[in-house]
């Protein structure tokens, strides 16, 4: 078959499917992209954990005459490497859920369209430093921490440990699981929080401690919380595991007075989630517009109920039990956005020459 | 002449002229009808596997440079001399050999069991034998982590981040499609020829070996080539066994693609893949063709013989297959089905089925899960109808034996070439339609973010397995049928309505059935291409787990039972559609 034929035919074979694909949108829904499609649709790329309420969406949609469509095509970490493989044809024209771990990558790699709200509260504006900064718009913040099952130490006469320093001591052996930066986004970004807190020379050391002290390492998040973790009640064994400052709201008792796991506050990294305007949107005006909506009252207050994230506007009010069961760290450990795009393959090579090989 | 034969042929003198011009039609229809065949399923896979899944390799292959895009093939010198690369060659081949060994020499006495004789509840078990199948991986490496982790019902075994336990749960994914192959194939067998070999004093075993075994080669092949991509591509249920010590170049592929983008490595990797899935087939190819031939096929009601437990050849291979699907097959699942019935607050009842009409504990998701089961059952609607299309039109090539060589090895490759979508990493074909399928070839349309693309990448995952269901009884069909349909006159437009249609048909329900169950459970490709709104149940089950909270887990795996009983059923009504006919491998 010449290369003519071949073109002809894949051509062939395209357009006797496009009736299906046509039919293939279900529920009515508009079935085409929406970047082309004039501008009244703006497309949202996000990773698979956006939810907004239906009303605040609305009435965004009603106020601004556009409609939004989403495209979730991956984890947090998939979403950045998507969107620098796509820059010459954007998947939409704004993304939601860059975080600071990977944010940087893409920045440099120009997807990005410089673009900030006017009148961004500086205490905002502070979540995007250096080469993010101008570019992408903070819109919530959240801690990766490990969480304590309370009830084991308590049953054990164990004193439950506070800071990173105290998983190297021998009456916390085997007790840790954390998970694999490698393969999952929690695990990096506590990886990052021993860099932040020994230094990009003592961090392997500590690794190569809390090795010898018998960590776990699982290979995502649901593995290491539902398998090992004791906490969370699924016969785990291991009653100190990798995850979220919010993580122990999910497991307060019926009561709902008390809550049988909490964050070790010592041990955090702080996630800062963005949003930004795509370069070459087909809606430019309007990818403004819907940044500009992730920053009002309205979706940030919504936030914590439908993301489990911390809104990035401090002037936003919780909800009670959050204070409660799911505060933030006072000091979460910090590496520059910068710095780790700059190191963090390199980083994660290493730690698995240190922990895994 | 007589009044009869006038009245047939009213014009004797055209009636040369007329026969040789419909020949001509004929024959040109024919050519045309072939070349659709052909041209239609190659368009779809130049389309949407091969453009992609190439585009993807040859970026790594480019490297930007002030001059334009330079190729560089450094990356092959620099990963082929890593020791770390050919570890992970090793366990690749390791692991997907042992899997697929382990899955036919289980499979065999299966297949005999559950096709070759009766019992009650038949039906049933062959059902659940099918679940697995289409689990999620991600649900399947947590019952299986739950199992062989310390305090779990296996903990004792040493199995956790083990090779045993990755060989394991792929002989639990895989089980099936030797069960069921090599068992549609052996319930058609003619029973005589084993019967003659016996009244002629050979020992039960010599007459299996020399006379059943033969005959069962080529299902055994084409399962054993299934078995062994499935085994080489896994990806979840390998991360979350074994972790990165254990890492297969599947894995690796993912890790350099998603996490990293060195897609110069992954390139590479996708490359070495492609060796070892092509080696596969080519073997599995050689092992067919010898021994393929056709085969006096007969109904299951002649050759299906009752269990005969106490006469003591029945019993080796029914206790194997008792070991085998109540201890790695139903277990991990009874462990699913009883958490599933455990609610939030510890208590037994119905409480994680009725949330699946809500959205989560605080909100997990966007749609609810029976909206998401409404979702997967129109995208897996759409995609097993395009995939029968499809891998029907490729079956009935493939099943025609042409007498040049040439034309004979061009259809060789046009099966190998639909059996490649199970051996390449669903990230590669994932992140290849990101970057091909942006209005393509013209189109006004974005398909990558219009949603049709889902049932399409799920029926390139499904139309291997179509082919193969239907190829077997296609090809079993004897030849001469279709020379005698010729002989007598018949066109070949004809030939292929009269003979080809009516056997093949018989394998159409079952090739329905399983389209319809590997849609329902594809998870890789339909991840990076998921529209919130219209996600799959596979798709909200991962998300579902990936929130903490005793709620959502318990909702994870009560929507896992949930697709498994939709699986069973599925299959079951497929197997029953295809009544008292020859079946297909599947």
């Amino acid at each position: 078959m010449t290369h003519r034929t071949r073109r002809t035919a894949a051509g062939v074979a395209v357009v006797a499917l496009l009736p299906l694909l046509a039919a293939c949108g279900g529920d009515g829904s508009s079935s085409d992209g929406a970047s082309g499609e004039g501008s009244s649709t703006v497309t949202l790329v996000t990773h698979d954990s956006f939810a907004v309420s239906d009303d605040v969406l609305a009435a965004f949609e009603k106020e601004s005459g556009l409609t939004v469509e989403q495209v979730a095509p991956g984890d947090a970490g998939t979403l950045v490497n998507q969107l620098v493989l796509t820059k010459d044809a954007p998947l939409g024209d704004v993304v939601y859920g860059v975080d600071n771990t990977f944010a940087s990558r893409a920045v440099e790699a120009g997807v990005f369209e410089a673009y900030q709200p006017a009148g961004l509260d500086p205490e905002v504006a502070a979540y995007a430093p250096d080469d993010l900064a101008g570019t992408l718009t903070p819109i919530d913040v959240g801690d990766v921490c490990l969480n304590l099952d309370d009830g084991w130490f308590e049953k054990n006469g164990v004193t439950p440990p506070t800071t990173l320093e105290d998983l190297t001591k021998p009456e916390y052996a085997d007790l840790t699981v954390v998970t694999n930066p490698a393969t999952s986004s929690p695990g990096l970004a506590f990886l990052l929080a021993t860099i932040g807190a020994f230094g990009t020379d003592g961090w392997q050391d500590y690794w190569t401690d809390l090795r010898d002290n018998g960590v776990k390492v699982a290979e995502s998040w649901e593995d290491a919380y539902y398998v090992d973790f004791s906490g969370a009640g699924e016969g785990g064994q291991r009653p100190i595991a990798l995850s979220y400052a919010t993580s122990p709201a999910f497991t307060v008792s019926e009561d709902g007075k008390s809550s049988t796991t909490s964050a070790m506050l010592d041990t955090c990294f702080r996630q800062v989630e963005y949003a930004g305007v795509l370069a070459g949107a087909a809606n430019p005006e309007g990818a403004k517009q819907l940044v500009d909506f992730l920053t009002t009252g309205e979706f940030q207050a919504d936030i914590p109920g439908q993301m489990y994230m911390y809104p990035a506007d401090p002037g936003v009010e919780l909800p009670a039990d959050w204070t409660k069961f799911a505060p933030l760290a006072d000091k979460p450990f910090e590496v520059a956005p910068a710095d780790v795009a700059a190191h963090r393959d390199e980083w994660i090579e290493q730690w698995t020459a240190t922990v895994v090989d | 002449m007589t009044r009869a034969t006038a009245r047939a042929t009213p014009h004797p003198v055209s009636r040369p002229a007329s026969r040789a011009a419909r020949w001509r039609t004929d024959r040109w229809g024919a050519w045309l009808g072939w070349g659709a065949a052909v041209v239609l399923p190659l368009g779809f896979l130049a389309v949407f596997f091969a453009w992609p899944v190439v585009s993807l390799v040859l970026q790594g292959f480019f490297t930007e440079t002030p001059a334009g895009r330079v190729l560089d093939l450094s990356g092959f010198a620099e990963v082929l001399s890593q020791d770390r690369t050919w570890r992970i060659v090793g366990q690749t081949l390791a692991q997907a050999v042992t899997g697929t060994v382990l899955s036919v020499l289980l499979g065999l006495p299966g297949a005999y069991v559950l096709y070759r004789c009766r019992f009650p509840g038949r039906t049933v078990v062959r059902g659940l034998v099918t679940v697995p199948f289409v689990l999620p991986s991600v649900v399947v490496g947590v019952a299986f982590r739950a199992l062989f982790a310390p305090g779990g019902m296996l903990g004792w075994a040493g199995l956790e981040e083990s090779f045993a336990g990755i060989v394991l749960a792929l002989v639990f994914f895989n089980y099936a499609v030797v069960v069921r192959t090599v068992g549609g194939m052996w319930e058609r067998l003619d029973p005589r020829a084993e019967q003659a070999a016996r009244a002629l004093g050979a020992t039960p075993w010599r007459a299996f070996r020399t006379v059943t075994l033969p005959a069962l080669g080529p299902a055994i092949a084409s399962a054993a080539a299934v078995v062994f991509l499935f085994c080489a591509t896994a990806f979840g249920v390998v991360l979350v066994l074994g972790g990165l010590r254990y890492g297969t170049i599947e894995t690796e592929i993912w890790i350099r693609t998603t996490q990293f983008l060195d897609l110069r490595s992954a390139a590479v990797l996708s490359v070495l893949q492609l060796v070892v899935v092509a080696g596969a087939l080519v073997v599995s190819s050689r092992a067919r063709t010898r021994r393929e031939r056709a085969l006096h096929l007969t109904s299951d009601r002649v050759s299906a013989h009752r269990l005969r437990l106490r006469a003591g050849a029945d019993l080796v291979p029914a206790l194997v297959t008792l070991v085998v699907v109540a201890g790695l097959l139903v277990l991990p699942m009874a462990g699913l089905v009883t958490r599933s019935l455990r609610t939030a607050d510890g208590a037994w009842g119905l409480g994680n089925y009725v949330a699946l009409g809500t959205t989560g504990g605080r909100n997990a998701l966007t749609v609810t899960v029976w909206e998401a089961l409404g979702n997967s059952l129109r995208t897996a609607t759409w995609a097993a109808t395009i995939a029968v299309v499809v891998g029907g039109l490729v079956a009935l090539v493939v099943s025609r034996r042409p007498r040049r060589p040439a034309m004979r090895r061009a259809v060789g490759v046009l099966d190998a070439a639909f059996m490649l979508p199970l051996g390449v990493s669903a990230v590669t074909v994932g992140f290849g339609f990101l970057i091909t399928l942006d209005r393509p070839l013209g189109l006004d349309v974005d398909l990558r973010t219009s949603g049709a693309l889902v049932p399409i990448a799920q029926a390139v995952v499904a139309i291997p397995l179509v082919v193969r269901t239907m190829l077997p009884v296609l090809r079993a069909i004897d030849p001469r049928l279709r020379e005698a349909a010729a002989t007598l006159g018949a066109a070949p437009g004809r030939v292929l309505r009269s003979v080809d249609g009516p056997l093949g048909a018989r394998s159409l329900g079952l090739a329905i059935g399983f389209a319809f169950a590997v849609s329902l459970g594809e998870f890789g490709a339909t991840s990076f291409l998921a529209r919130p709104e219209t996600a799959t149940l596979p798709v909200v089950i991962y998300r579902l787990i990936g929130r903490p909270g005793a709620e959502n887990y318990g909702m994870a795996l009560a929507a896992s039972v949930v697709l498994a009983v939709l699986t069973a059923t599925v299959m079951m009504v497929a197997e029953r559609l295809r009544g008292d006919r020859p079946g297909g491998e599947f």
